[in-house]
């Protein structure tokens, strides 16, 4: 290969090269999941084992308001919190990355800037979809099904994939804001109560009066309680005006999150440079 | 080609906006490489060489002055700039969790050569690096001299006309700085220009053609490494005796060629002393020591090192030294 060939790249618009750039990001993700199998069981079992665990040791005990199956109840709960735990995965990812300055490589060199980021997000949001997969196979292997036909299941999950495409841009900006992965690793301290004043466990109607509404207008909550409609399985109950519009919710708080938290990204990766 | 590969005027960045706090890392620093040279930027920690890297890099915008690489104005078309720009060390890294191949191959797609010119182009870097044996081993495997020199790879997968290395030695071993300095000067020979960022005195004078001394934000010196150890002074001669009785025939014997009065280290029972005429001087010394019978432990001439001059130019010592 001579100089002038690789002096030359191939003249393509650059909405060609940032759809390229994204993909070859993306690809890269992949390859790291491909070369760490034990990632990958770490990543997915994790959630898998919370629904075994859960399900069953929290299974017998636990009411679901209206005389529901709390396996019934619970999934769709995992499948979200799933979801928002994974915005932790996005932001060791970009810490990492900042900290060994894999991200200023890519900034000297003459890729389209926004791959960085989405790529990483498309990567994130394949790996969901996969993590989703599973989670839905063994919630089918103890007993939970969907009653809601196959345009409401798709529904669903695809819910449940926007929330986590919202999370990517706030997962991207706490990795662009923190010193290390360590710092990104006590974002658990953050999420874990976020998940569990929430719906996903227990209804909201049976938390103290103080903390119910906290819990109903939690955005996972709107995803959950969206999702459980929709799959047909029991709710959380409660007749607040954000627990009876829970779908169009589940639809505005991601949007709203992306509203917030994409600019952000966006900013702090452009501050960068100063 | 363009005369200057690099070529800052008043280059000013300031961290921190605006804020009174803010202290200035560039501060009017004017830079000019040739192309086709290795330029040292030496200085100490803080000293702003960094700064003026990153700047070049088009990985920081400044906040006054001009800089131009391989002629275009990094402020202006950064995009072109990064097409003829390649950067390693401290501050670019590689890709710890793939193996070297995948990131060659990753960094080659990412330069727009495509799947198979990618996988070409990495194949070449691999054997020209010395890195085939290890080429489908994980990164994280790799000995710290393996690492630089494939960041050196990914940094010239396009060949660049400017290859910016921030202390690309920092923590390695002689053996492998040594590795690091061969790879150096093979890139030079095919035509990049390199500007080297470096705490280690001896690597600017070892690699570097042409040095400029950073302090405080500023270039306070620029020079071949010849021209900066001139400016300090002559060179100096220096004669071990065996005997301490032997100091003051030392003196008196180093007295007769030198330019000033003889310093003496008692301890060491060494006698030094700038000289103009260093041949005649040494077999003017050598001869009248032993026409004496002192016994000569070590004699011989010195030039000043680079941390002489450091010292000299701006009172203090580089950290490193």
């Amino acid at each position: 290969m001579t100089t002038a060939e690789l002096t030359a790249p191939p003249r393509r618009g650059r909405a060609h090269w940032a759809v390229a750039d994204c993909l070859s990001v993306v690809r890269r993700t992949m390859l790291h999941y491909r070369r760490q199998p034990v990632a990958i069981v770490w990543r997915l079992g994790f959630p898998v084992v919370s629904v075994l665990l859960y399900g069953f040791v929290f299974g017998s005990a636990m009411r679901v308001p209206g005389d529901g199956d709390y396996k019934e109840f619970l999934m769709p709960g995992m499948f979200a919190t799933t979801m928002a735990f994974g915005f932790m995965n996005t932001a060791t990812a970009v810490v990492t990355d900042s900290g060994r300055g894999v991200i200023d490589r890519f900034r000297s060199m003459p890729m389209a800037p926004s791959a960085v980021s989405s790529g990483q997000g498309v990567a994130d949001l394949v790996v969901a979809a996969a993590e989703l997969a599973l989670l839905a196979a063994t919630a089918l292997a103890v007993g939970w099904r969907s009653d809601g036909g196959p345009a409401a299941t798709v529904a669903a999950f695809g819910l449940l994939l926007f929330l986590r495409f919202s999370l990517i841009w706030v997962g991207v900006w706490c990795g662009l804001v923190l010193p290390n992965a360590e710092a990104a690793g006590a974002l658990y301290a953050v999420i874990f109560p976020l998940t569990m004043v929430s719906s996903v466990y227990v209804s909201p109607t049976l938390m103290p009066g103080w903390l119910a509404p906290v819990a109903a207008w939690n955005p996972v909550s709107s995803t959950v309680t969206a999702t459980r409609e929709l799959f047909g399985n029991p709710g959380a109950g409660g007749g607040s005006w954000v627990e009876q519009n829970a779908v169009l919710m589940a639809v505005l708080w991601p949007l709203l999150i992306t509203a917030v938290f994409l600019p952000l990204a966006v900013r702090r990766f452009q501050r960068l440079s100063k | 080609m363009h005369d200057h590969a690099v070529l800052t005027e008043g280059l000013r960045k300031r961290y921190g906006g605006r804020k009174p706090t803010a202290v200035p890392a560039l501060d009017g620093f004017d830079l000019a490489v040739r192309s086709g040279t290795v330029h040292g930027l030496l200085g100490p920690n803080g000293a702003g060489k960094t700064t003026a890297v990153r700047v070049l890099a088009t990985l920081l915008r400044h906040d006054g002055g001009r800089a131009l690489v391989a002629g275009i104005d990094v402020a202006r078309d950064p995009r072109a700039v990064r097409r003829r720009i390649g950067l390693a060390g401290q501050y670019a890294a590689v890709d710890e969790q793939l193996t070297g191949r995948q990131n060659l191959d990753l960094f080659g797609r990412l330069f727009h050569l495509g799947a198979r010119g990618a996988a070409r182009r990495a194949t070449e870097l691999l054997e020209k690096f010395g890195l085939v044996d290890a080429a489908d081993r994980g990164v994280h495997e790799y000995s710290g001299g393996m690492r630089r020199r494939l960041d050196l790879a990914a940094s010239v997968i396009l060949a660049p006309d400017v290859l910016f290395l921030d202390e690309p030695t920092t923590g390695l071993d002689p053996r492998s700085r040594g590795e690091v300095w061969d790879t150096v000067r093979a890139l030079v020979d095919g035509g990049t220009t390199v500007l080297l960022t470096t705490q280690y005195l001896d690597e600017a004078d070892r690699l570097a053609s042409r040095i400029t001394v950073v302090d405080h934000g500023r270039a306070i010196a620029d020079d071949t490494p010849d021209g900066l150890k001139n400016t300090v002074g002559a060179d100096r001669i220096e004669v071990v005796v065996a005997e301490a009785a032997d100091l003051p025939a030392a003196v008196k014997a180093v007295a007769r060629v030198a330019s000033t009065e003889p310093g003496t280290d008692d301890a060491e029972r060494r006698v030094h002393a700038p000289v103009d005429d260093r041949v005649a001087a040494l077999t003017d010394v050598a001869r009248t020591l032993r026409d004496s019978g002192v016994a000569v432990e070590d004699i011989g001439l010195r030039r000043p090192s680079l941390d002489d001059v450091f010292l000299h130019l701006t009172g203090h010592r580089t950290e490193a030294a």
